[in-house]
């Protein structure tokens, strides 16, 4: 028997795609020339970046003091962070005890660090992330385990503003949820009371609510009854941030379509168990973006408190840019205090990015 | 008619509640042992956080002799930053005993806003500068100079009236910011610039050659400074009143902070031994101990000590004494007799 020689086809290689639409020219005519419009926006754009980015670089690098201000450097002088650089991070907290907010800077870190790698459950995580507040507070504040009491007056810097932002947002989403759920409720007396409350808020700007809490609040209160300061402002933010999150959540809810409460019905699940086994674990996926979104925002906002004399970070900031002895270096604490902004919202928004990621099913 | 009883209601027992409330601010102080003081969030050399985190500054050091006299230690205080909205009502509510914060001694706020002002620290008031190339020394000869101010202050006012008042003109250039309008004087826009002199000497040491610039000694408006306490806590309001007087006082006789002790020793004077008690009792016309005014001086020195230290020609700040001299030196500064 013959064998039957099967003539088998071999492709031969692929021919190199050709040069105007692969590698850095394909690239550069596919996103920057690719319309007699967007090639003149390039052109315009390189030409201001070539205007703009060799000063810059030379103001911040090049011609920069490091070490000590130095009359030679025409640049910007980073001596004048790395001197302010305490007050900045924890304001006027005593110096002996700093250790208190570097420890608890590194928990954070670390907390941060396995909520990213999701190492841990998520119920674990939940349960870690609204302890950690109460260890927080008694670490920074003292006052047990013979840790020498700390005033809250004495509290600033990137502290504050992460303190105020992280207890703001850990209970404004619980209590975004609870608002959001009141005003999707039968009851009418819940319904009426949640919607009141959320478009009060709402309707106001967070200076106004802060300015409230903080000049107006003691002229009501009867003489000797003092509300702290920083509570005042905390209790502020936390009602703002509830009643926007109460509107990001219950766009989610909208989004669960009505089968899912007649299935959980029908499996016997009872009005409360289908909200929180059903209904809410879909709605939170859907507003991820938006969550994150107010949390960002909600850090960025607490930079207000300047306005009733707290000072936080940028409240440090222009307090340190006014010091007599450092007078005229208000370029180089605004930039540091935009980089340390953006590097804590950037990282925000890059997490946030990655759970939508990996929740698209 | 019944709602209007109500909140009447309402308010007579708040007002019942806060007068039940209200124990004397001294016996208050001394009870928690650390005295509250309102301070500005940051005004150079004023108050202002140093790199070690120490609040620093003219208005703090005259809250830390209060403490000194009081709590017998000048770090017995608790320093809380008020922005320039809350300065008033965080006094008159009682969240701080006192408020040392830059704050201008009027009318209004003395007898409408539930405060009573003490004694005035520094005598501010907008002033003039100009470039030293100019070789001019008197607002008066400044005819025809273009001057940089803000917009939306009282500042441009106050230089149209100083100019109608002398019989001289000037051409106004007004810019939104301060640091825009110091900018334009900066790049020769204009010949003068107007602020209050306080913050002048603060604004010219950022300018690249602070010592081509010139302070002018004419002021043109009154921004009298002054800590102030509570309304009708009388007693408390004379401590803080003393104390400042006392540091004043200190000044005239030439005791300071390193020789008070050797002065209280050896001294014949009649009037700095009351002062320093060393006859006669006059702390406890205050409620306070003898030596109230010693450990004063001993915290922060005398009022020219404090002034030299935040504001004198070894800072950058550098604003001459001028009207807040001593009155025997030709400035406001005079104090009563202790006795």
């Amino acid at each position: 028997m013959a064998s039957v020689r099967l003539k088998t086809f071999v492709p031969g290689p692929a021919m190199a795609p050709p040069l105007v639409s692969s590698g850095v020219i394909g690239w550069m005519r596919i996103n920057l020339f690719n319309s007699s419009l967007n090639s003149v926006l390039t052109v315009v754009a390189l030409f201001f970046l070539y205007k703009a980015l060799p000063p810059m670089i030379s103001w911040a690098f090049l011609d920069a003091a490091w070490l000590a201000p130095s009359p030679e450097h025409e640049g910007a002088c980073w001596a004048f962070i790395i001197n302010k650089f305490r007050v900045l991070m924890v304001g006027l907290y005593p110096g002996e005890l700093v250790w208190r907010p570097m420890a608890v800077a590194a928990i954070v870190v670390i907390l941060s660090v396995l909520t990213v790698a999701r190492k841990l459950s998520t119920r674990l995580l939940i349960i870690l992330w609204y302890t950690l507040p109460v260890v927080l507070f008694f670490i920074i504040n003292g006052g047990i385990l013979g840790l020498p009491k700390v005033e809250q007056s004495l509290w600033g810097g990137l502290m504050l503003s992460m303190g105020l932002a992280v207890v703001g947002i850990l209970l404004s989403i619980p209590f975004g949820i609870l608002l959001a759920l009141g005003r999707r409720s039968r009851l009418a007396v819940v319904r009426t009371l949640c919607t009141g409350i959320i478009e009060c808020i709402r309707g106001v700007p967070l200076i106004t609510i802060l300015f409230m809490a903080s000049v107006m609040l003691p002229i009501f209160l009867p003489q000797g009854v003092n509300i702290n300061n920083l509570l005042r402002v905390q209790i502020g933010i936390i009602l703002f941030s509830s009643a926007y999150m109460a509107e990001v959540v219950r766009g989610g809810l909208q989004a669960i379509p009505v089968g899912q409460f007649e299935a959980a019905g029908s499996l016997g699940l009872n009005a409360f168990q289908t909200m929180v086994f059903v209904v809410l674990p879909q709605a939170l996926r859907h507003v991820v973006p938006s969550l994150i979104g107010r949390c960002v925002a909600l850090f960025k906002d607490t930079s207000l408190v300047i306005i009733v004399g707290l000072l936080d970070f940028l409240g440090m900031v222009k307090a340190s840019s006014q010091d007599p002895q450092w007078l005229g270096y208000d370029a180089e604490a605004y930039v540091f205090c935009a980089f340390v902004y953006w590097i804590i919202c950037f990282s925000m928004s890059r997490y946030g990015r990655s759970i939508e990621r990996r929740n698209q099913w | 008619m019944y709602l209007k009883k109500i909140v009447v209601f309402l308010c007579v027992s708040f007002l019942a509640l806060g007068s039940t409330g209200l124990a004397s601010t001294l016996e208050d102080v001394k009870a928690r042992g650390v005295l509250n003081c309102g301070i500005s969030e940051g005004v150079p050399g004023f108050s202002i956080p140093d790199s070690s985190g120490r609040w620093v500054g003219f208005d703090v050091d005259m809250a830390r002799a209060v403490a000194a006299a009081v709590l017998k230690d000048g770090e017995k205080i608790k320093f809380v930053s008020l922005a320039s909205k809350q300065k008033i009502v965080a006094v008159s509510s009682g969240q701080v005993d006192l408020t040392s914060r830059t704050t201008t001694w009027t009318l209004k706020r003395d007898a409408k806003q539930g405060v009573d002002f003490t004694t005035i620290v520094f005598y501010d008031g907008q002033g003039f500068m100009i470039p030293k190339s100019m070789g001019v020394t008197s607002a008066k000869d400044l005819d025809g100079a273009s001057v940089c101010v803000t917009a939306g202050t009282t500042s441009e006012l106050n230089v149209a009236d100083f100019a109608r008042a002398n019989n001289i003109k000037f051409e106004i250039v007004v810019f939104d910011g301060k640091k825009e309008a110091l900018n334009a004087y900066a790049s020769g826009r204009c010949d003068v610039f107007t602020t209050d002199i306080s913050q002048l000497a603060s604004l010219r040491s950022t300018l690249a050659k602070p010592q081509d610039h010139l302070i002018l000694p004419e002021v043109l408006s009154k921004e009298p400074l002054s800590p102030l306490v509570r309304h009708g806590d009388n007693q408390w309001k004379d401590i803080v009143t003393w104390v400042i007087n006392g540091l004043i006082a200190a000044e005239e006789h030439g005791i300071t902070k390193a020789n008070v002790l050797e002065i209280k020793a050896t001294s014949k004077n009649p009037v700095v031994q009351r002062m320093l008690g060393k006859s006669g009792d006059t702390g406890s016309y205050l409620g306070l101990d003898k030596d109230w005014m010693v450990r004063a001086i001993q915290t922060v020195g005398n009022y020219g000590e404090i002034y030299q230290r935040h504001f004198g020609p070894d800072t950058r700040l550098n604003i001459p004494r001028g009207i807040n001299n001593l009155w025997t030196k030709g400035g406001q500064h005079y104090a009563l007799p202790i006795r």
